[in-house]
């Protein structure tokens, strides 16, 4: 960052510069320019992010049902509560089988669409706007249409009209826990709805991987398909991979809208945020436990994240070997 | 579609006759078939819950729980359109025109604070700039979604539950949104805001009169994805707008499927309304919205 500007010392035009002289004090400044530029936002941070966190881990600490006034020190009890509460615990699990699930779905899913689209000669573009028109859709809206539509647990559900044609009977697929079926209908609406928009993603980084490399590999008698696919595109892809698969893992981390409206308040199937909905403002308004369990979380993610930095960041020698 | 897969599929024939080793050629016309065909299924896949939205729309309750499926209504049935506008259970309109207001007043905010914000971190020269830069970066590791707790307790005790003030405010300052700007304008060729300072502009002038309007293809792109992310936003507005006139229309959408009896083609002609907009958005601004999520520099 060459320090161009105000002085004129290092521009050549130093001279011909003389109007921006008079600006020299307070309003020219870097530093009052900086903050003027940013500040605002900082401040907006500090109110609506900084200081919540901070409330939230005082609240914590105190017995706070019914009012976001802190009413009694408990000092740990709080996180005791969360960590030996069954449902929370569950809330992880499920979790955890969620991102299993959806994160190498949707790596593999939108790695496959880019690699087909980026193929095509001609129609590219619609079948980009195809797979893309799904992000315009809220997950409230998707939920009504898996949960009313495809996969109501009804004779004239979509998918059960569909598996009558081979003699499959009724599925009630949201409706019970055994044998789970609900993760069908929750992975392929998240499927749906962001595959394209990772698409995007994979598609930008196809196009940026040199020409020469694949000309290069066809001269070495590498075979167009596999070969090249495994020894130049993934590694090529390696970059964008990682971002995907972190975004993913934060996005499921965050996921609530699906379970929240294809489940209702069924006791199975709650991620921590579902979880942590109706610990804070469900009937019993805890918002002491429920700020514990939000922090606990957010320590969760922040070592999952950095973890996750790290394994792909080791993996890096052997992949492209 | 095929009109486009007919004509390669004869000389298919030709190149197996030919018995030439067919995988060696990578545009084979059989791989080109194939992969047409794929691609077509794909698309079919994904564009069935759109189709399965507007035929439950257009159809009566009857033809949708009928004991026989069916692909398309018997009758078109138009006069749904009005329907959830006239229901009484849920203000529908309203919960629209909340998210329009909503929806503007986020995406004018966020590109407002987020982009200065972002161009002062990318291109003051300030000695302590990347501290601030690491105190924003801090935010991105702790989702938006965790702090929803804590949040509603500021916001609460602000006073701001139901109103538009508590539905916009927390959700402006985007630690993500302004990494986003910060790495645009990282790329913005320096020459442009140099010749506007000899020129006797100040950052703030060079800022507004000639960094702007070369992003606007930038700035359009941010637009589109903040205005689809908070017309879709559930959580937030679930939290904030417990009285149903502070609904917005996800929040609205939900509501139909708690009350006593179910009208399957309401709420599928309310989904389908609450789609419209951003379809619209999406057909239109869809050059601009690839590429700039193209080029947020996500892609590493």
């Amino acid at each position: 960052m060459s320090t161009i500007t105000k002085d004129g010392v290092s521009s050549p035009a130093a001279a011909k510069a003389s109007p921006a002289k008079p600006r020299r004090g307070l309003r020219g400044s870097p530093t009052f320019n900086f903050w003027l530029f940013t500040g605002p936002f900082l401040i907006g941070l500090a109110i609506f992010v900084y200081l919540p966190i901070l409330w939230s881990l005082y609240l914590s600490f105190f017995e706070a049902r019914f009012t976001v006034t802190p009413s009694e020190f408990i000092g740990l009890d709080n996180y005791v509560t969360m960590l030996t509460d069954e449902e929370f615990i569950r809330s992880l699990v499920t979790f955890t089988i969620f991102a299993v699930f959806i994160v190498p779905l949707t790596w593999g899913t939108s790695l496959g669409l880019a690699l087909m689209v980026n193929r095509l000669r001609f129609m590219r573009a619609f079948f980009r706007s195809v797979f893309f028109l799904p992000t315009a859709v809220s997950y409230v809206a998707a939920s009504l249409v898996w949960k009313m539509s495809i996969f109501s647990g009804v004779r004239f559900g979509m998918m059960n009209t569909f598996l009558s044609l081979f003699g499959i009977d009724n599925t009630a697929w949201l409706a019970s826990p055994d044998p789970p079926w609900y993760w069908l209908v929750i992975l392929t609406v998240r499927l749906w709805l962001q595959a394209g928009f990772y698409m995007i993603l994979f598609i930008a980084a196809l196009q940026n991987i040199p020409q020469e490399l694949y000309e290069a590999a066809s001269i070495d008698g590498a075979k167009r398909g596999w070969q090249t696919f495994w020894h130049i595109t993934l590694p090529q892809l390696r970059a964008t991979s990682t971002a995907v698969i972190l975004l993913l893992l934060v996005a499921a981390y965050q996921a609530f809208d699906e379970f929240f409206n294809l489940l209702n308040k069924t006791t199975w199937g709650r991620p921590p945020l579902v979880e942590l909905y109706y610990k804070a403002l469900g009937d019993s308004q805890d918002y002491g436990a429920g700020s514990a369990g939000a922090l606990i979380l957010t320590v969760l993610i922040c070592l999952v994240t950095l973890l996750q930095g790290k394994f792909l960041g080791f993996g890096r020698g052997e992949e492209s070997k | 579609m095929t009109t486009t897969t007919t004509p390669p599929a004869d000389r298919v024939d030709r190149a197996a006759v030919s018995a030439k080793p067919r995988r060696v050629r990578s545009g084979s016309v059989i791989g080109s078939t194939g992969l047409y065909l794929a691609t077509g299924i794909a698309a079919l896949l994904f564009l069935i819950p759109f189709y399965l939205i507007v035929r439950n729309a257009l159809m009566t309750d009857p033809e949708i729980t009928g004991e026989e499926w069916k692909w398309f209504p018997t009758d078109i049935q138009w006069g749904n359109v009005s329907e959830p506008f006239d229901d009484p259970s849920v203000d529908f309109a309203r919960s629209l025109w909340n998210s329009a207001v909503v929806g503007v007043l986020h995406t004018v905010g966020v590109l407002l604070f987020c982009s200065l914000a972002g161009y002062g971190l990318a291109r003051i020269p300030y000695k302590h700039a990347n501290k601030v830069f690491y105190m924003v970066l801090g935010t991105l590791m702790v989702p938006t979604a965790v702090t929803f707790v804590p949040s509603f307790v500021l916001v609460s005790s602000l006073g701001w539950i139901d109103t538009y003030r508590g539905l916009i405010i927390p959700g402006l300052f985007s630690g993500f949104t302004c990494f986003l700007f910060r790495q645009y304008f990282l790329g913005f060729p320096k020459e442009l805001e140099e010749a506007a300072r000899v020129d006797g502009l100040g950052y703030m002038g060079a800022y507004w009169r000639v960094v702007v309007p070369n992003s606007l293809n930038f700035f359009a792109a941010m637009a589109t994805i903040t205005f689809i992310s908070g017309w879709n936003s559930f959580l937030w507005p679930l939290v904030i707008g417990q009285d149903p006139s502070a609904w917005t229309v996800q929040v609205a959408l939900s509501n139909y499927t708690t009350g006593q009896t179910v009208n399957f083609h309401l709420i599928f002609m309310a989904t389908a309304i609450s789609i419209l907009p951003l379809v619209f958005v999406f057909l239109f601004l869809q050059r601009w919205l690839v590429q700039g999520i193209a080029q947020t520099g996500i892609k590493g």
